[in-house]
């Protein structure tokens, strides 16, 4: 290099530095790649035939739905511009965002979402079925109108337009074909920020930017890696080492959150999971006797510490479950019965039944140290106050065998609300759902025809004033009941560099996808 | 053993000094093993003070607190229990099965040793640590099954040792004698040969008592311990994760176990002198 071209870029450079701090970092910026970790590896990219949580984080970036939601669960336009709902509650009108193309170039039309909704998420979506069984029809009004007549009011409906309920997927390539063995499910299309480019199995996904995304300027990434580790202290080393960017909620044990989070340039949010609420409990098989006796159920209330669970077993992050409706779900009531750390009344509790020392057995989730902590914490506080517990150790495989035969007395569990009681809470407590084969279902096996009564009117009810006093009247009746052992509400924080802005901006997190990501210089 | 007998035993054993040092500190973990419940009678489980405390900062926890905030102490007391237990019971299942598998194949010879040393075999061409993972796996961990587990990976080394000392004896005079006299089969392998073959068999069960106690720390370390009982192993694999930030919840039941181990082999290599003094001669 030339003495004069060098002193020209010393000068240059010195400039630069010098105005670098007076520049304000909220303006975004394009370009740039990400590498986030993925755990485990998803089993399928096609979100409209596999849910799996994985899938869901990847191919939120591939497709989309017609609406997002923010952090109090309010509908924000995505594919659809508007909506309006007719006085009676039953017909739900969309128009649709125009000039919207799929990856491979073709228009997205009405004609798409009715394909989605009525022929292939109908037979590819479980838990959508059940939803879209209140819905009589879907209609197309020309391209961009979209009409749901539905058979009664359902109040969750505005809330199943999330991506991984209904990712809309492309009717000119699967129509009139197989939908699990089209081999364009290998090369997902769909209408997102991010197209699909390459996946190595064991080792990465690869997204590339849609430059014909339908917001002008987004997204602002041009790359995206998602790395399969399936080690979980691995994970949190590729994240020190700088190998990886972004950790996603729940993907590094609780106790590597405290170091990573103390790193220099590193945040940690708790947002993005408002949707889903994961909530925290004991399955109690309410058929053996001593469970069967509520006022057992109740000593198991009181007897645990779930504030020492909270602080210690999952570092802080969480908050104490008030009953079976999330406080970041809809209707959420706190006019219940508490129920604190009181071994006393526990004792209390145990004595008037007359409770004859029978052991019980506890089953903890095999999903890692956390879990197994939790498990002999909860152990323990139980012993404290007279209930002999067995620790039944079990693999993912043994676990789910064992509730799907009710063979169990206490089982750790956690699910998602989505929302709406309707959607997440229901199928826990209704009788309807009492079957063996799922752990997933009323698997405690409570039944209480006042309560399936509630649900049922509750999710028919319009508007919402009206839902509202039925889920109050339910969740005061059900708290009183302890039909399984509420503990936390999860918190499931995400590590990422602090020169990452705008990651989690919905109520779905990293499901909705890197669309308003960028990252500063 | 006559007395006299018993003092050549002692002197000879007490020649090796390094079996005297083992012997103590076995007394001593042993002492704390039957005793140590009564210094804490709570049970290890319980979250008594505040997690992560560091060793010798705080009055009664000597080794500082795990991630629940238990007393790491207590945890070492009564997981001596547990591994000494494990330890000795599975040594004695596999011994009753492996010496009788050798005493009789030994003894008889012939298709009978065929068919009891194939089978033998077969156990010994699996790896160790590799069966006993997939059989407590199968079983479903509990103290029950790990000592099955144990006694079933380490009983043919049993059978092998009994059966050569059986083929070495069984042609002794003194052995024909007992044919000739009338006596049975199993007067003979009980009362004649066993009782000679005895010496090399309780060495290498005292070194087995070592081994065992390190597969079922290994086992408790792979999260296959009985989750219902506190042992030193399970206490190595629970603190392993937070090894950076807490390096005591690991480290000291890292030292309980080779503390232990070391001294059984100790004690295992003293009694090797003490009863087999020609061998021991030889070799030094």
């Amino acid at each position: 290099m030339r003495p004069t071209t060098s002193l020209l870029l010393g000068a240059v450079l010195a400039v630069y530095f010098a105005i670098m701090p007076l520049r304000v970092s909220a303006e975004p910026r394009s370009g740039g790649v990400i590498n986030v970790v993925v755990q485990p590896e998803p089993p399928g990219l096609m979100l409209g035939l596999t849910q799996n949580g994985p899938t869901q984080m990847v191919a939120g970036n591939i497709y989309e739905s017609l609406l997002r939601y923010d952090e109090n669960l309010s509908p924000i336009q995505n594919l659809a511009t508007s909506w309006d709902v007719s006085a009676d509650g039953r017909v739900y009108t969309f128009t649709l965002k125009e000039d919207v193309r799929w990856h491979d170039g073709e228009a997205f039309t009405a004609h798409d979402v009715v394909f989605t909704v009525d022929t292939f998420l109908r037979e590819t979506h479980p838990r959508l079925r059940v939803s879209l069984e209140h819905v009589e029809r879907v209609e197309a009004l020309g391209d961009h109108r979209v009409r749901f007549t539905l058979k009664q009011p359902f109040g969750p409906f505005l809330g199943i337009f999330e991506v991984g309920t209904m990712p809309m997927v492309p009717r000119h390539i699967y129509e009139g074909t197989e939908f699990r063995s089209n081999p364009a499910n290998d090369t997902p299309i769909g209408t997102g920020p991010f197209k699909f480019k390459e996946w190595v199995k064991g080792s990465h996904i690869h997204l590339v930017r849609n430059d014909d995304y339908h917001v002008d300027g987004l997204p602002y990434l041009d790359e995206i890696y998602w790395h399969v580790i399936p080690d979980s202290s691995a994970r949190a080393i590729a994240y020190e080492t700088g190998k990886v960017d972004v950790l996603p909620g729940g993907s590094i044990e609780t106790f590597d959150v405290e170091r990573l989070r103390d790193l220099p340039n590193t945040k940690v949010t708790k947002k993005g999971w408002e949707y889903f609420a994961p909530h925290a409990f004991l399955w109690i098989n309410n058929r053996t006797s001593p469970l069967s006796d509520p006022r057992f159920r109740r000593a198991i209330m009181y007897a645990m510490d779930r504030g020492f669970a909270r602080d210690v077993v999952w570092n802080g992050f969480g908050t104490v479950a008030a009953g079976p409706v999330s406080s970041k779900t809809k209707f959420h009531s706190t006019d219940v019965r508490h129920y604190p750390y009181d071994p006393d009344k526990a004792k209390a509790l145990l004595g008037e039944m007359g409770y004859d020392g029978r052991p019980i057995r506890l089953l903890p989730l095999p999903y890692g140290e956390a879990w197994q902590r939790w498990a002999e914490a909860v152990r323990q506080n139980l012993n404290e106050v007279g209930i002999q517990v067995e620790l039944q150790a079990t693999d993912v495989a043994g676990w789910n065998q064992r509730l799907n035969e009710w063979d169990f007395d206490l089982a750790f569990t956690y699910l998602y609300q989505f929302g709406d009681p309707a959607l997440g809470v229901a199928r826990t407590y209704v009788s309807s759902n009492i079957a063996k084969g799922s752990p997933w279902n009323n698997v405690a096996g409570y039944a209480n025809s006042k309560v399936d009564e509630l649900f049922a009117r509750a999710a028919i009810a319009f508007p919402e004033e009206n839902r509202q006093a039925l889920y109050d009247e339910l969740q005061q009746t059900v708290v009183e009941e302890v039909p399984v052992a509420w503990l936390l509400e999860l918190e499931f924080p995400t590590i990422y560099r602090s020169n990452i802005n705008d990651l989690v901006t919905t109520a779905i997190g990293l499901n909705d996808g890197f669309v308003d990501a960028w990252i500063e210089d | 053993m006559t007395a006299s007998s018993l003092a050549e035993f002692t002197r000879r054993f007490s020649r090796h000094g390094g079996a005297v040092l083992g012997a103590a500190i076995l007394f001593a973990i042993t002492m704390l093993a039957v005793f140590g419940p009564l210094l804490y009678p709570e049970s290890p489980w319980r979250m008594v003070q505040k997690p992560f405390l560091p060793p010798m900062m705080t009055d009664g926890f000597l080794f500082g607190t795990d991630t629940l905030g238990r007393n790491i102490a207590a945890g070492l007391v009564h997981g001596a229990r547990v591994s000494l237990l494990i330890g000795l019971a599975s040594t004695a299942a596999a011994l009753v099965v492996g010496v009788t598998t050798g005493a009789v194949a030994g003894f008889f010879g012939g298709r009978v040793d065929d068919v009891l040393m194939r089978f033998t075999e077969l156990f010994q061409t699996i790896p160790n640590f590799a069966l006993a993972i997939v059989l407590v796996a199968i079983l479903q961990p509990s103290t029950d099954s790990i000592v099955l587990a144990i006694a079933i990976v380490s009983w043919p080394p049993i059978a092998r040792l009994v059966r050569s000392e059986f083929l070495s004896l069984r042609s002794r005079e003194f052995v024909q004698a007992s044919i000739v006299q009338g006596q049975s089969s199993f007067q003979i392998i009980f009362t004649q040969i066993l009782p000679n073959a005895l010496p090399p068999v309780i060495v290498m069960a005292s070194l087995m008592v070592a081994t065992a106690v390190l597969l079922e720390s290994s086992l408790s370390f792979m999260g296959l311990g009985d989750p219902n009982t506190m042992s030193w192993g399970y206490m190595i694999g629970a603190g392993r994760t937070v090894i950076r930030q807490a390096w005591w919840i690991s480290f000291f039941p890292g030292i309980a176990i080779l503390l232990t181990v070391l001294s059984i082999n100790l004690v295992g290599e003293g009694l090797n002198d003490a009863l087999n003094p020609r061998l021991s001669r030889r070799t030094r």
